[in-house]
C-alpha cells in the first residue's frame, strides 16, 4: 500500500501563514481539545490516551498512558512534567520543525497531559542549539498566559499550571530522561541509577513525568478526535504476541543523507523504508542505490540495502537485526559510501557523548573509535574486527553493567555493520587502504 | 569590584521563582554570563556560587561538564560558528566543509581568529539534517551550507 493520499495530522498547518501564532491556531480549531479534557476527570483523560495505544516518540516507544499511571496516587506536594526537547540523536529533527512551525499544538498537548497527571509545573527542556525554537516557544507561552491558557484557573476550570522554558548546553546525554533531570537541577547530566524511576522520584526528588515533544503533539489530536481515530492509522497489535503494544497513529519520519529530497515526512506508522525513500523522499540521489539505511537514529544500527521492505513501525527494524524504530530518523547511505567511514563516524559520536560514569561505556566507546581510526589510517588488523565485536557485545547491558541506554545504542552500529558488511571491512584491512575523508582532531 | 553587574545579578535572581532549588538556576546564569562576556571567569563562578548558595566547585563542576562553556583562559570570539560533522552531514560534505574552513581561516576546531571575531567549532548533529551540511551561528541554524556561503555570511555579520 502506498500512502500517497495520507492527510497529514501533525504537519497539517506548517505551511500556513503565521502557523506559529495563537490567533491562527485558534481559528483552525485549536484549544478545543483542551476544553474537552478540562471537562473530564484527569483519570478519564489518562484512559483516553491509554485506549489510543499512543507510544512515546522519543526513542523507547513506551506506552504513554501507562507511564502516566505509574505516578503515585494522592500525592501531597508538586508533580512535575518534563518535556524532552533535547533532540540530539543524529538524524533527528522532527521536534525542531514542530516547535518552530506549530508550537501551540505541542503546548496544548502539554497542558492536557499535565492536567491528566495533575502536574502543576512543566519544565520544557530545550537543547541550546534550538535558539529559534526557544524564541518561538517563548512568544507562544506568553500568548497563552495572556489568554488564560496557562497560569491560574485555566479556562475557568480551577486548574493552575505554569510552563518554564529551560535551555540545555549542548550535550546529547541530556536527552536521557534522568540525565535531563540532573541537568535541569543544575548539575552535570549524569544519568541516575534506576529504580527509582522518575514517576516515583524525578525532578527535585518529586514524582515526574518525562515525555517527548512529538508525543505531546499526538495527545492533542487524540483528545480532539478520539482513540478510535488514532487507532485507524498504523499497524495493529500482533494478536499472537501478548507483549506487542502495536504501532498506532501518524509518525514524523526524518529522512536525511543520500536522497533527492531530504526532509520531514508524516505517514502512518509502518510505512516501508522503500516507500519512504523512493516515493516520498525522491529516491536515492545521483541515480545510485541504497547500500545501507539507518532506521531511527544511529543508535539503532544499520539495515542493508536488501532490507528496505522492512516496515518502519515499532517492531519492524527488530526483525532485521536493528535495535528498533528509535526516533524514526532514516539516514540513507548510497552505494559509494564507505561503511568504515560511516561506522567510524558513529563510534566517534558516542565516544564524544558518553558521560563517562560507567566503565564499559566510557572505555568501549573510546576504544572502538581508536581501533577504527587505526583501520582508517591503513594500519588495521583482521583481529581488530573480533575486538570490535567483543566490545559491542559487552559495552552496554541494562540492567547490569551500565546506567543508561547510551552504551547499548553505541553497540548497535558496530554489531550491525560487522554482521552485514564484514567482507568490506576485511578487504579494506587486507588492502591497507586509507580513508579519503578528512579528519580533524578538535579541541572540543 | 564585582565581575557581574547588579543588573545581571538581579536577572539571575529573577529565575529563583521558577525552581524549587537555587542550584537549578546554574545553567540559566552561566548562559547569561557567557553571552555577555564570551566566557565565564573564575570571579564570575565565585559570584554565581554566592548567589545560588553553592560552593564555587559545585558551579565549576557543572560548567566543566558542558563543553559549551568557556573559562577565562579560552574565551570565544564575537561570533561562534559550529560546523556539524555527524553522519547525515558527513554524507553531504560536512567534514569537508569543516576542513576547508579550518584551512582558509588557519584554525583548528575550537580556535578563534586573531582579530577575535570568529570562533570555529565542530559540532555533533545540530538537528537540521534536512539541510545537511549545516552550521550553527551562536544559536541560529543555517542549512545547506557551502564554504563560500559561510564566508559571505560571516562577511555580512561584520559589515
Ligand atoms: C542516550 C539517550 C538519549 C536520549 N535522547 C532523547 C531525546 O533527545 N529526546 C527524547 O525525547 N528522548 C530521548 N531519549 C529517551 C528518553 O530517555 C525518554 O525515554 C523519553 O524522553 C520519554 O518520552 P516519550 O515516552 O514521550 O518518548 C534518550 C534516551 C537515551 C538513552
Ligand atoms: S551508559 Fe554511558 S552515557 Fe549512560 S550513564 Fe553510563 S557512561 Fe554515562
Ligand atoms: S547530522 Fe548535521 S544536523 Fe544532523
Amino acid at each position: 500500500m502506498e500512502n500517497g493520499t495520507f492527510e497529514p495530522v501533525l504537519l497539517k498547518r506548517i505551511h500556513q501563514k503565521d502557523s506559529d501564532k495563537l490567533a491562527t491556531y485558534k481559528a483552525d480549531g485549536g484549544y478545543q481539545a483542551l476544553k474537552k479534557a478540562l471537562a473530564m476527570k484527569p483519570e478519564e483523560v489518562i484512559d483516553v490516551v491509554k485506549a489510543s495505544g499512543l507510544r512515546g516518540r522519543g526513542g523507547a516507544g513506551f506506552p504513554t498512558g501507562l507511564k502516566w499511571t505509574f505516578l503515585p496516587k494522592n500525592v501531597e506536594g508538586p508533580i512535575y512534567m518534563c518535556i524532552n526537547g533535547d533532540e540530539s540523536e543524529p538524524g533527528t529533527f522532527n521536534n525542531r520543525i514542530l516547535i518552530e512551525e506549530d508550537p501551540h499544538q505541542v503546548l496544548e498537548g502539554i497542558v492536557i497531559g499535565s492536567y491528566a497527571t495533575k502536574a502543576t509545573r512543566v519544565y520544557f527542556y530545550l537543547r541550546y542549539e534550538y535558539g529559534r525554537c526557544y524564541r518561538t516557544l517563548k512568544k507562544a507561552v506568553d500568548e497563552m498566559y495572556a489568554n488564560n491558557l496557562l497560569g491560574k484557573n485555566i479556562l475557568g476550570s480551577g486548574y493552575d499550571l505554569d510552563i518554564v522554558l529551560h535551555r540545555g548546553a549542548c550535550a546529547y546525554i541530556c536527552g536521557e530522561e534522568t540525565g535531563l533531570i540532573e541537568s535541569l537541577e543544575g548539575k552535570r547530566a549524569w544519568p541516575r541509577i534506576k529504580p527509582p524511576f522518575p514517576a516515583i522520584e524525578g525532578a527535585f526528588r518529586r514524582p515526574t513525568v518525562v515525555n517527548n515533544v512529538e508525543t505531546m503533539a499526538c495527545v492533542t489530536h487524540i483528545l480532539q478526535h478520539g482513540p478510535e481515530w488514532f487507532q485507524s492509522m498504523g499497524i495493529a497489535k500482533d494478536a499472537n504476541n501478548p507483549r506487542d503494544a502495536g504501532s498506532y497513529g501518524p509518525k514524523l519520519y526524518c529522512v536525511s543523507g543520500h536522497v533527492n529530497k531530504p526532509g520531514l515526512y508524516e505517514l502512518p506508522l509502518g510505512v516501508t523504508a522503500r516507500e519512504l525513500i523512493d516515493v516520498h523522499a525522491g529516491g536515492v540521489w545521483k541515480g545510485r542505490k541504497a547500500k545501507a539505511v539507518v532506521p531511527g537514529g544511529i543508535s539503532m544500527g544499520f539495515m542493508s540495502g536488501d532490507e528496505l521492505d522492512t516496515k518502519l513501525d515499532f517492531s519492524g527494524p527488530g526483525t532485521v537485526g536493528c535495535l528498533g524504530l528509535g526516533t524514526a530518523a532514516v539516514i540513507v547511505l548510497d552505494d559509494e559510501t564507505s561503511m568504515i567511514d560511516a561506522l567510524y563516524n558513529c563510534c566517534r559520536f558516542f565516544a564524544h557523548e558518553s558521560c563517562g560514569q560507567c566503565t564499559p561505556c566510557r572505555e568501549g566507546t573510546a576504544w572502538s573509535t581508536k581501533i577504527l581510526e587505526r583501520i582508517r589510517a591503513g594500519h588495521g588488523k583482521l583481529s581488530d574486527l573480533d575486538t570490535l565485536q567483543e566490545i559491542s557485545a559487552t559495552i552496554g547491558t541494562i540492567p547490569g553493567t551500565t546506567i543508561c541506554g547510551l552504551a547499548d545504542g553505541a553497540a548497535w552500529p558496530i554489531k550491525t555493520a560487522l554482521k552485514k558488511f564484514r567482507p568490506e571491512f576485511e578487504e579494506y584491512i587486507k588492502s591497507g587502504k586509507r580513508s579519503e575523508s578528512k579528519v580533524l582532531a578538535g579541541a572540543h | 569590584m564585582s565581575e557581574l553587574s547588579e543588573d545581571t545579578k538581579q536577572k539571575i535572581r529573577d529565575h529563583f521563582k521558577d525552581y524549587p532549588t537555587k542550584q537549578a538556576v546554574t545553567l540559566p546564569a552561566l548562559h547569561m554570563i557567557q553571552d555577555q562576556k564570551r566566557c565565564v571567569s573564575n570571579d564570575a563562578i565565585k559570584e554565581v556560587a554566592e548567589l545560588l548558595e553553592l560552593s564555587a566547585s559545585q558551579v565549576h563542576d557543572t560548567l566543566s561538564f558542558y563543553g559549551y562553556f568557556r573559562t577565562e583562559e579560552n574565551p570565544i570570539g564575537q561570533k561562534r560558528i559550529w560546523v556539524c560533522r555527524s553522519l547525515p552531514c558527513m554524507l553531504r560534505g560536512g567534514e569537508e566543509l569543516l576542513a576547508e574552513l579550518c584551512e582558509r581561516w588557519n584554525l583548528l576546531p575550537g580556535g578563534t581568529t586573531p582579530d577575535g571575531k570568529v570562533t570555529l567549532e565542530l559540532a555533533e548533529c545540530l538537528g537540521a539534517c534536512d539541510g545537511a551540511p549545516c552550521i550553527l551561528v551562536d544559536d541560529e541554524l543555517s542549512l545547506n551550507m557551502t564554504v563560500d556561503k559561510v564566508e559571505s555570511d560571516v562577511a555580512e555579520m561584520f559589515r
